[in-house]
């Protein structure tokens, strides 16, 4: 199985998460830069990363949407394959209409860097069928700009769809409806503002969930 | 031409940025500040040689609908100066 982790200027989160995903998972991972746009079919997994994006200029994740590589992302996207957003990358995501909402300033302005407990709210789907509804993850938050805003009619569409994958358990930045993390209608594209690939080491495993969650999902894939 | 384009969170988006201005405000006596929203705004220099001022607003609603705001969280108007 390969997987891909996309890099963009101001991507500061694609080492931690090529290294999980090597050394933790053993995945073959190639590193994909922003300008090559390219098809996404040979990868099991592509992954958009945190960090700050062309600086987040205009809005945090903005430029980066339309950046060449994200054009192959959605093709891939709409191919039914395994997209993840992390923190920047759920910015991306949302931006570029591959999933719903938006994520603006946390309520207190602050930038937040901490661990914070999560609910695992739904489990049918790639990211989380190895956790039970009701869970409690504790994974590190690290952003000023988490708070997700979804207007009501489509959050409700999304609770009927079961898209709601996390919720904070304390809510720490304002977010709608405390949603720390959601998937697409299909549920092949997650995003999330924790950060799993800093959660999944010997001390705090709690990242695992997520990724034993996608490695059970793709083996009965295939 | 120019272009000049103002981006704000929706009303229904609270603003923390702008309550923090507020408060501040208030606290250096300025009381009669009820609320301050903080926004963006974009200058543009086109090009608009053969283009109806009509069509320059819509290339410039487009770069907005695209690009410039996102309509899930903030509104924006524009105004259009010279030729």
């Amino acid at each position: 199985m390969k997987a891909a982790v996309i890099t963009f200027p101001g991507s500061n989160c694609d080492d931690d998460t090529v290294f999980t995903l090597q050394h933790t998972l053993e995945l073959e991972v190639d590193r994909l830069w922003h300008k090559d746009a390219k098809d996404l079919g040979e990868y099991t997994l592509v992954v958009v990363p945190g960090g700050f994006s062309y600086g987040d200029y205009l809005r945090c994740g903005a430029v980066a949407s339309h950046s060449p590589i994200m054009g192959s992302v959605k093709q891939y996207a709409d191919n039914g394959g395994l997209t993840l957003g992390i923190c920047n990358g759920f910015q991306v995501l949302c931006e570029s209409g591959l999933l719903p909402g938006a994520l603006v300033r946390n309520i207190g302005t602050n930038f937040i860097c901490r661990d914070v407990s999560l609910r695992v709210s739904s489990t049918n789907n790639p990211w989380t069928n190895q956790l039970k509804v009701g869970d409690e993850l504790v994974l590190p938050i690290a952003h000023s700009e988490g708070r997700y805003i979804v207007d009501e009619q489509v959050y409700s569409a999304m609770k009927e769809k079961d898209q709601i994958v996390l919720s904070y358990a304390a809510n720490p930045n304002g977010s709608l409806f405390d949603i720390a993390g959601v998937c697409n209608e299909s549920k092949n594209v997650f995003g999330l503002m924790p950060h799993p690939e800093r959660a999944s080491d010997l001390r705090t495993r709690h990242g695992m969930g997520i990724w034993q969650s996608f490695l059970n999902w793709s083996a009965q894939a295939r | 031409m120019k272009a000049l384009v103002e981006i704000f969170y929706k009303d229904s988006v609270f603003d923390p940025q702008g309550n923090t201005i507020c408060q501040s405000l208030q606290r250096l006596g300025f009381r009669r500040v009820k609320d301050v929203r903080i926004g963006k705004v974009v200058q543009l220099e086109l090009d608009t040689d053969g283009q109806s001022p009509a069509d320059a607003k819509k290339d410039v609603e487009n770069m907005c609908e695209k690009l410039l705001a996102n309509p899930v969280i903030e509104s924006y108007t524009l105004q259009l100066e010279g030729k």
